[in-house]
């Protein structure tokens, strides 16, 4: 079975690979980015930080700092104790509190302690240099598995054992969202399972903690205007609204006397949500009268903008000897740093949820513990839970296929959920919308040629080269919601206004920070109002502009946003029709619209412009409308989507040096219907590159004292263009049954997928020396230790 | 990583440039590309008060052949050395090496003086200008003189430069029978570990010949470039067969002292590295007799 070659279905201009209109400003230099904001009066905010991971502060001595040049304060966490309000958390457990500066504790390197407002930032930084901070040490946490036994120290007070959350989910368990009463929990069909399972696989495996590296650091310019009040916000973050609303409380002001601007965005990943740094530029734009600016630099952006994975698993699968999975069970360790940020405690929970990975497995059972440790917390990064749960799920289908002597896609295709069991649902509770994996697998095997690679790699091998070949199979959870799924609300909202000249200007909540919502968005009204893209406009970013909005997260934005604004599209075009049945004496059924007409099929028509033009001063107003062409919506899918692809990945590793050399990379990824192929396939390679770089060479490093050891992109490896193969890429389109584009979401596909397959081609290169399991990132020494463990 | 402020002056001849350097009583540095000294200037690591920009020197920049020794000026960037035509020619280990020096951006503005004045532990050229046995031209408020690479580096961060000299020339014998092997660290790109070769094979006969010279020099081994004498000897007076050139880079790690132990590579790991790419760097420039 081949790839499909027609990408998407749909009109004239959804399925077209239309170039990005975004791209022509940015590559000129001339887009709009935090720092290009500059207001008259701006003055300029630097923090001091804490170079210690754990203490108790004994002594901030600021007075040479406020008696330098062009400063205008020093601030301590004492001295803003009450000013500022904790940094938030969205989440139904106990946190601890989270001062945005730190006015007694430290509890990881790159903490603020004090700050600085000065003229330019040079000056700010000269006085931060200039504050003495003394620190009474206390012992690091910086091992998670220590943390749990409450060892060396413990973080929280109300926390023992440095234990944030300790939640069962999954078969006996009646909760839908888990428990943390482990008396609740009904084991009996858990321990049937493996106590009749003809094999047992049991793994230890360890994702490590990574950084997001977006391109572009954080950033705020606060401006707030005493007499009105009015707060104007320009932040770096993804969700422009969730921003407004805790600033606004931060302030004291209702959200009607708060904007926030995220301007043009240099990646986010996840990573830009809400963080402390705003509320302190908020509050002293306020207290100072002017506005506040703070860009985060690079050594602040791998200390402080919050990291992700940093999970092990400990995972047991239960499997007949014809290669049926009966069970899966994990426990789940997280490392979630110091304390929690916005959705720090919610992220590892989402790795339960695709623990049945594409497969069938009738029992699934996860405890997950979260721990505090000494190192920057974590949160969302491009994948958020889920590559944790493929990576455990993907190892552990290769282990299994090991041990049985099977075929790895053979091992997947056994236990595959079949396209007639759709609507599925797992046992770790989440119902899939649609799928054929079956039809992908073999697309896939058939790009790439499986059994082909199978005897190259056979002869590499015979002439002893370290050829590997891995698979993985990925499953992404998209468009989360409704409500009662995402904690901060489910839905999206959209705009469209048909302007008086037959163009349209749309509005999205969902605030695009790379992802090309201006060009794809435009190509879904386009096709909806039979006009072409040119003439649409789509603004984002901005809550003064667009009224309502959850923001661009969780591979959600064409699904639930792109949905919203054809439902509001749907409102204009209703309307539309029933000035255009007036105009041209016909009734509204016959009313169609296309190349740029209004009209009924074979019989009258009018420009589209004219219809707009006439609605906007009409002669005799049908009954029971309004002028106008302008409606909103707000669109809430009655459940997620569930995009899945397979990946295959081939490597050679260096005998002498344990360099992995990433050879081939070959995948057929499923998102629904494709609005934009482009698009899509730079989402995708994005992703992978982002999913092989954990694989590879990407891993945060903290020593036994809290130190962060991969400060810099000196000592921390992101993929470059030259460390990647041709990717060689293929679709299959199974559309969602749960929204009308029939799309299922694609931007954390890649991530999910590639660290396994990568991973389990190096783990199969080194199979012949007895390797069974290698955790990332594999650095060219660790698997040198490897070949010479195995050699030996 | 906002910089202390510093004093920017371009100089536009080499006089202009000492005299700038002399004249502050503050720690003053050169500029020749910023590459290693403006990042750690980010950091506040290092705080000169004055930067003498000396890109802009006519003459300190190019490569030529005079003499029958092949010139490079100090101010030669990266990039200029990996395309130069002169240095494929008769020097392609130079080209090699520059072309696997961190980054496009990085090979576009960092040059071969300032590397050389900086001397990273990890950086390429060191290694390459020892086992080329390049002198260094350098000038001063003293005068000129000369020094050869080997007694140029003599430790971590620390060169033959006095306070207030500057280098102006590297040269060096054409040599086609040399190359660089080299294992990036996979973040920095600086290398890990890596090897250059300069070996002088009999005439005539190809990698078959007899090895008559052989200069091998390591860098990101230990604390600065060096040879690598061991593996030099056995190599000398031999055919370069496979055996040899195995049995000679066995002895890489030979007397190297405070091999680098960090979270790239360990020492173990460097020692043994040091052998592969020896032999790596051997191999290479045996096939170019």
């Amino acid at each position: 079975m081949a790839a499909d070659a027609t990408p998407s279905p749909g009109g004239k201009h959804v399925g077209q690979r239309l170039k990005r209109r975004e791209d022509p400003a940015l590559i000129r230099g001339q887009g709009t980015f935090i720092d290009d904001v500059r207001l008259p009066g701006m003055l300029h905010l630097a923090f001091k930080r804490s170079d210690v991971a754990h203490g108790r502060i004994v002594r901030v001595d600021t007075s040479a700092a406020r008696a330098m040049p062009g400063v205008r304060l020093v601030a301590t966490g004492a001295d803003l104790q009450g000013v500022l309000p904790s940094v938030p958390v969205i989440t139904p457990f106990p946190y601890p509190d989270h001062p945005a500066v730190t006015p007694d504790k430290v509890r990881y390197v790159g903490e603020p302690v004090a700050l600085v407002v000065a003229e330019d930032r040079y000056q700010a930084q000269d006085a931060v240099e200039a504050i003495e901070v003394t620190i009474e040490d206390l012992p690091a946490v910086v091992d998670a598995e220590t943390a749990l036994r409450g060892e060396p120290a413990l973080l929280h007070e109300g926390f023992a054992n440095n234990v944030a959350l300790r939640i069962i989910s999954g078969t006996g368990v009646t909760e839908a969202a888990g428990t943390q009463d482990p008396e609740a929990v009904d084991n009996r069909e858990l321990d049937a399972a493996f106590e009749t399972a003809e094999v047992v696989i049991s793994q230890r495996m360890v994702n490590p903690r990574i950084a997001p590296s977006a391109i572009e650091t954080r950033g705020v310019v606060a401006q707030y205007e005493a007499t009105r009040p009015y707060l104007t916000i320009w932040s770096t973050t993804q969700r422009p609204h969730a921003h407004r609303r805790f600033l606004a409380a931060a302030l004291g002001l209702g959200e009607h006397q708060a904007r926030t601007i995220a301007p043009e965005m240099g990646g986010g990943f996840g990573a830009k949500k809400i963080y402390g740094e705003d509320f302190v530029a908020a509050a002293l734009s306020k207290q100072l009268g002017a506005p506040i600016k703070w860009i985060e630099d690079r050594s602040e952006a791998f200390l402080t903008t919050t990291h992700a994975r940093d999970v092990i698993g400990q995972i047991e699968l239960a499997a007949k000897r014809d290669g049926t999975v009966t069970a899966l069970k994990a426990r789940l360790v997280a490392d979630i740093g110091a304390y929690e940020m916005l959705l720090t405690a919610f992220i590892p929970t989402l790795t339960h949820g695709l623990l049945s990975g594409g497969y069938a497995i009738p029992v699934i059972r996860s405890e997950l513990i979260e721990v505090f440790t000494n190192k920057m917390p974590t949160d969302a990064y491009r994948g958020a839970g889920m590559p944790e749960a493929i990576f455990f799920v993907e190892r552990s289908m290769e282990l299994l296929a090991r041990e049985l002597g099977m075929d790895p896609a053979e091992v997947r295709r056994k236990n595959f959920i079949r396209p007639e069991q759709f609507p599925y649902k797992t046992a770790a509770g989440n119902e899939y919308d649609s799928g054929e994996y079956e039809r992908l697998l073999d697309a896939t095997l058939e790009l790439a040629g499986w059994e082909e690679m199978r005897a190259e790699q056979a002869a590499a091998r015979a002439a002893g080269r370290l050829v590997g070949l891995g698979m993985s199979f990925y499953i992404e959870l998209c468009a989360i919601g409704p409500s009662t799924m995402f904690p901060d609300g489910g839905w999206e909202h959209g705009s469209v206004t048909v302007e008086r000249d037959g163009r349209i200007t749309a509005t999205t909540g969902a605030s695009a920070h790379g992802q090309g919502h201006e060009t794809s968005f435009a190509q879904v009204l386009a096709d909806q109002f039979g006009i072409e893209p040119e003439t649409i406009t789509l603004l984002h970013g901005d809550t003064a502009v667009a009224k309502q909005g959850v923001g661009t997260v969780a591979s959600r934005s064409l699904v639930v946003g792109g949905t919203a604004l054809l439902m509001a599209g749907s409102k204009v075009k209703a309307k539309m029709t029933r000035f255009a049945a007036q105009l041209l004496e016909a009734r509204e059924e016959e009313i169609e619209f296309a190349n740029g007409e209004v009209g009924v099929a074979g019989g009258g028509k009018l420009s589209f412009e004219e219809v707009a033009s006439y609605a906007y001063a009409p002669q005799q107003l049908p009954a029971g409308t309004e002028p106008g062409l302008s409606e909103e919506a707000f669109w809430e899918p009655p459940g997620m989507t569930f995009p899945y692809g397979c990946y295959i990945a081939q490597v050679e590793v260096d005998r002498e040096t344990g360099e992995v050399a990433l050879q081939r990379f070959v995948g057929v990824d499923d998102c629904g219907t494709i609005v934009n192929p482009l698009i899509v396939e730079g989402q995708i390679h994005g992703g992978i590159a982002q999913g092989i770089g954990p694989a590879l060479t990407e891993e945060l490093r903290y020593d036994e004292h809290g130190q962060l050891l991969t400060g810099s992109f000196m000592d921390y490896a992101i993929p470059r263009a030259s460390d990647l193969p041709r990717f060689e890429l293929g679709v299959t389109v199974t559309p969602s049954p749960l929204n009308p584009l029939g799309a299922k979401g694609t931007g954390e596909a890649g991530t999910i997928g590639a660290t396994p397959a990568v991973v389990n081609a190096v783990v199969d290169a080194l199979s012949e020396l007895g390797v069974r399991h290698v955790d990332p990132a594999l650095h060219p020494e660790k698997v040198w230790r490897l070949i010479r463990g195995g050699e030996r | 990583m906002i910089p202390a402020a510093f004093d920017y002056r371009r100089a536009k001849t080499i006089d202009e440039a000492l005299a700038l350097i002399g004249e502050t009583a503050e720690e003053a540095r050169f500029l020749a590309g910023g590459h290693s000294l403006i990042p750690l200037m980010k950091l506040r690591f290092s705080q000169p008060d004055r930067l003498v920009d000396i890109m802009h020197v006519p003459g300190l920049a190019g490569i030529w052949e005079r003499n029958g020794q092949v010139g490079i000026g100090a101010t030669t960037r990266y990039v200029e050395l990996e395309r130069s035509r002169i240095l494929q020619d008769v020097l392609p280990v130079v080209a090699e090496a520059a072309g696997e020096i961190g980054d496009p951006q990085v090979r576009h503005r960092g040059t071969i003086g300032g590397s050389l004045a900086h001397a990273d532990p990890a950086a390429d050229l060191p290694a390459v200008m020892v086992a080329l046995d390049a002198f260094l031209d350098i000038v001063g408020p003293q005068g000129r003189r000369r020094v050869q690479a080997e007694d140029f580096f003599q430790g971590f961060f620390t060169v033959d430069l006095a306070e207030g000299e500057l280098i102006t020339e590297m040269r060096m014998l054409p040599r086609r029978t040399a190359a660089y092997a080299k294992l990036h660290q996979k973040a920095s790109h600086f290398a890990l570990v890596g090897v250059a070769a300069a070996l002088e094979i009999e005439a005539g006969n190809g990698a078959d010949g007899v090895c008559r010279g052989a200069r091998v020099a390591v860098t990101g081994l230990s604390t600065h470039a060096q040879r690598l004498r061991g593996v030099e000897a056995s190599l000398i007076g031999e055919r370069l067969e496979e055996e040899v050139i195995r049995a000679a880079a066995e002895r890489a790690p030979e007397g190297i002292e405070e091999v680098n132990d960090d979270l790239h590579g360990s020492a173990e790991y460097r020692r043994e590295m040091a052998k592969v790419f020896a032999a790596r760097a051997i191999r290479r420039a045996a096939a170019r007799a």
